[in-house]
């Protein structure tokens, strides 16, 4: 706890702008992550949400605004650097290194990510595939797998770096109903582990048997923020939700 | 006889030409660079070779190895962070006008300083060591070790490749080089990484290839073309099939010019070109 009754802050996005020139995916965005904290963040397609992960894990730089991690000024620090002191991410489409064994793939990460050699990963690394649930494919090639082993690997490759916050983005899509379930246990499981989340989800269920708080994102705007159920049931959010299923 | 001497003889050249084309091999692999100055590398190691026996005096060539090597690792290094970076990209042609041009600089400076004389690094009594195998065969020593260093190499390479972590800093970045950023990876230095031990592989190629025969500062461009051609028929991407490129190619010239000594050269050509029109992606490609 810090001062002022707030918890200490892991992550803090002031005034975070970014555009692609007329079309502004980032417009002054102000977003808090406390230690521990797991945030959900949810959103029509092309809100911006990918971008807002690109910002925080560096492999976008923003235009205008500051970003801070563990009271650290990191806006102009580089993403293997960003890697390096604890922030790390999974993407939406799985890219594990195809060529490489599910164990290699997760050793990348704990070798260069964490700074550790590989002997001493070792454990590390049977660790986590024990917690995703990919034990029994420690030796398969990564290529190989299916799709909820790919974004299991995602999700261990990025725990791999010992990330303090972990940036997941839409896990859970293209995934059956028990399938996301585990994923969800896996999910919390992490977080017992004291690692900062933000999720970004389309399924909303599953991100809100997770999360403490929900962030809404439209326009590259942040809409609404607070207890996911409030959120969810706010006449903005239903609105933007209530749109996207007349389109659909 | 004369025909199975001269496939014999052909296998162990293979092995020096599997040394050229292993470097070339490995930074393709890596950061799909194709680098023109290849040969000129090779060239420029043996007149480095050169420089060494003459400060030294009369040392067996192999010696020069010690130094040769790291200072061509550290000139590889040094290439790749200084230059070869700034032209990757999406573009394959940036790296490829670049590595040409740093072969017409090469060829020009090393005619500059050491002239269009031919040299060699002389071996003494290892140059017509033999030993015979069978009637009418004879194995001579060089060219054995010659062929034995060329496995050696492979088979190290081949170790730091799936065993170590820089190995798997070099496949996890050839094979996503922006995921390998997220994993903490500095491509940069990775990329120099390769080029240095490419450079290494490209020493003792070129340390050997001034034992065997006699170079100037224009005899790049020609190892550079049996280096891709053994990369090529082997298949890229794998370093024993590389080995078994560079015997095609080896014993196509041998066989060749026994024929007619006019066609050594030809020979490993229309073999190369036979394989590029039957396996485009030559005999042992890489089954990912």
């Amino acid at each position: 706890m810090a001062a002022g009754g707030r918890l200490m802050a892991i992550l803090e996005l002031s005034q975070v702008m970014k555009r692609y020139g007329a079309l502004i995916v980032a417009d002054q965005i102000d977003l808090e992550l406390a230690q521990g904290e797991a945030l959900g963040i949810i959103g029509p397609n092309g809100a911006g949400k990918t971008t807002l992960f690109n910002l925080i894990a560096g492999t976008v730089r923003v235009d205008a605004g500051a970003v801070s991690f563990a009271g650290r000024d990191i806006t102009y620090l580089r993403a293997a650097e960003r890697c390096r002191i604890g922030i790390s991410r999974s993407f939406q489409i799985p890219h594990p290194f195809g060529g490489m064994t599910v164990f290699e793939n997760v050793l990348v990460g704990a070798t260069y990510g964490a700074g550790k050699g590989e002997r001493a990963s070792y454990g590390r690394v049977m660790e986590i595939l024990e917690l995703t649930a990919l034990t029994g494919k420690a030796n398969a090639l990564a290529g190989a797998l299916t799709l909820l082993e790919r974004k299991r690997l995602e999700m261990a490759r990025a725990l791999a770096t010992s990330p303090r916050l972990l940036l997941l983005d839409e896990i859970a899509g293209g995934l059956t109903e028990p399938e996301c379930r585990e994923l969800v246990e896996a999910v919390r499981q992490i977080r017992s582990t004291g690692v900062s989340i933000i999720w970004i989800e389309h399924i909303v269920h599953a991100l809100i048997a997770v999360v403490d708080r929900l962030a809404v994102i439209d326009f590259g705007r942040k809409i609404a923020d607070g207890d996911p159920r409030q959120v969810i049931e706010s006449p903005e959010v239903r609105e933007i939700y209530m749109g996207i299923e007349a389109d659909a | 006889m004369e025909w199975i001497n001269a496939i014999v003889q052909g296998v162990l050249l293979g092995g020096l030409y599997a040394m050229f084309a292993t470097g070339l091999s490995l930074i393709f692999g890596v950061m799909r660079l194709v680098n023109i100055a290849h040969g000129d590398l090779i060239v420029l190691a043996a007149y480095l070779g050169l420089v060494v026996l003459e400060v030294t005096g009369p040392l067996n060539p192999l010696a020069t190895l010690a130094l040769v090597v790291p200072v061509m690792a550290l000139i590889g290094y040094v290439l790749q962070r200084g230059i070869f970076n700034f032209t990757l990209g999406k573009d394959i042609l940036p790296p490829l006008l670049v590595s040409f041009g740093l072969s017409i600089i090469l060829q020009n400076s090393l005619l500059e300083i050491f002239t269009a004389d031919s040299r060699r690094l002389t071996a003494g009594a290892l140059e017509v060591a033999s030993f015979p195998m069978v009637e009418g065969v004879d194995i001579g020593v060089l060219p054995l070790m010659m062929f034995l260093t060329a496995m050696g190499v492979i088979a190290l390479l081949q170790f730091v490749f799936y065993r170590t972590a820089m190995g798997r800093a070099f496949r996890a970045t050839s094979d996503d080089p922006e995921v390998a950023r997220m994993m903490g990876l500095n491509n940069r230095h990775v990329f120099a990484l390769a080029m240095a031990l490419s450079m290494a592989v490209v020493a003792v190629a070129g340390i050997f290839l001034a034992m065997r025969t006699n170079f100037d500062p224009a005899s790049g461009p020609a190892r550079l073309i049996f280096g891709f051609e053994a990369v090529i028929i082997g298949g890229l991407g794998n370093l024993w099939g590389t080995l078994a490129g560079g015997v095609v190619v080896g014993v196509a010239q041998t066989v060749g010019a026994q024929i007619n000594p006019g066609w050594q050269q030809l020979a490993g050509h229309v073999v190369f070109l036979i394989v590029l029109a039957v396996r485009p992606r030559g005999l042992f490609p890489r089954i990912l």
